[in-house]
């Protein structure tokens, strides 16, 4: 599979999930394991840009996929709007979950380029934050979806 | 938490699913996205020694059509059918709760052939097939054959799906962009449903499924009945947890499910 963008290629057991492939064969720790029941999200990565939960996921089955995790989402020094976003509003507190929220914002924001705050809540409702920091997490979403639509 | 071992095989048409199937026996299991079957395995509930992954069966992935009703494949996800402009116009009612299972996450995962033959009496889309008088096509290995809804869900997680049959094509009719209503009750965003209702007018008739009130899906015939013969949609809903068999679980007693029923169904009807 391609993982950011790099040709990734391990043998591995038939049981291995996607998160324990990206943390423990490519190496890449950004993404979190929370509650490894597929309820927090915290897990969240891009299978050919559209989210989904990487310990509820065989690595098998993204085998030939373009996966992208937070390592892979900024170009270079450039973070992603998203990125920017949560720096400049707060959107985060123990920062556990926020691998996570800000892959799904990206899906979000792909699939609703003009959200509601409504939209972003349900659209977010796969993620937890234990610190309860929503409010800002919500208007991150908002400010970076209006930056996206502002560079189109 | 890791699945026990298993060995992985992945089918490139579904005859050969099938005949893999076949091949490994009964301990065999078919994946599609995994939205249900992988948790189970996580928990060890289920310890399939064999997957066959009938995921990447994209000539599954549809919605069609047929001029009297419309034919969905079953490997098409929620999401494709939370999008469909098809299904939006033709059977409102089922992109409607495509939309309400799990979060974007799963939906982006999860099929509707998958959450079928999983028989998870607490999921949204088996519910609404009922409602529907859906009709399952499966294939096995002497051919293909078709299972209507209220005939399909035998008991908790058993379907009338042989060890050896893929469910490959789910066929409703034609209801429209409107006239139906679901109701899903739960404590957390993203849960399955405490209990919920669908309720819709399906040919003339309006049609009222019911969701975590038994080991099935199921529907709420003494509430049809009612309508039928004149009843307001208050008086009907009175009749919701008639013949049900609702669980006790932690988040509420049969007791509390029955009233339930009666709330959801009533707000139902009322919306339709």
């Amino acid at each position: 599979m391609s993982v950011n963008g790099t040709a990734q290629d391990h043998d591995v057991e038939a049981r291995t999930l996607l998160v324990q492939y990206l943390r423990e064969s490519c190496g890449l720790t950004g993404t979190k394991i929370g509650c490894d029941t597929s309820s927090c999200g915290a897990c969240t990565v891009l299978l050919d840009g559209e989210s989904v939960k990487s310990c509820t996921m065989l690595a098998a089955q993204a085998d030939g996929a373009a996966v992208t995790t937070i390592e892979g989402l900024a170009q270079g020094e450039q973070w992603h709007p998203v990125q920017t976003a949560f720096h400049e509003n707060h959107g985060l507190q123990c920062g556990y979950c926020t691998a996570g929220m800000v892959l799904a914002a990206v899906s979000l924001l792909d699939e609703i380029p003009n959200p509601t705050e409504r939209d972003v809540r349900l659209g977010l409702e796969g993620n937890l934050c234990r610190c309860t920091g929503y409010h800002n997490i919500v208007k991150s979403v908002l400010a970076a979806a209006e930056t996206m639509r502002a560079a189109k | 938490m890791i699945p026990a071992t298993f060995d992985y095989v992945r089918a490139g048409t579904a005859a050969e699913a099938i005949s893999l199937i076949g091949e490994h026996g009964e301990d065999a299991k078919f994946l599609a996205g995994g939205m249900s079957l992988l948790p189970l395995m996580k928990l060890r509930l289920a310890t399939p020694s064999v997957l066959v992954d009938v995921g990447r069966l994209r000539d599954l992935s549809y919605v069609r059509d047929e001029g009297n009703h419309l034919a969905i494949g079953a490997l098409t996800r929620h999401r494709d059918l939370e999008t469909s402009d098809l299904l939006a116009r033709e059977c409102g009612v089922l992109r409607a709760v495509a939309a309400q299972v799990g979060d974007n996450q799963v939906r982006h995962r999860g099929t509707i052939g998958g959450s079928v033959a999983h028989g998870d009496p607490a999921s949204d889309l088996p519910a609404a097939l009922l409602a529907l008088d859906a009709t399952f096509v499966v294939q096995g290995p002497g051919g293909a054959r078709s299972v209507a809804a209220n005939d399909f869900f035998e008991g908790f997680l058993e379907t009338a799906l042989a060890p050896d049959e893929l469910l490959t094509e789910i066929q409703v009719r034609k209801s429209g962009a409107s006239g139906f209503a679901y109701e899903k009750f739960n404590r957390r965003a993203q849960d399955w449903a405490i209990v919920g209702a669908v309720a819709a007018r399906v040919n003339g008739g309006t049609h009222v499924a019911l969701v975590n009130m038994g080991p099935t899906p199921l529907r709420a015939r003494a509430v049809e009945t009612a309508l039928t013969q004149g009843a307001s949609a208050a008086d009907a809903a009175r009749e919701a947890a008639v013949g049900t068999e609702p669980p006790a679980d932690l988040n509420a007693s049969p007791e509390y499910r029955a009233h339930l029923a009666q709330v959801l169904v009533r707000r139902a009807l009322e919306a339709i």
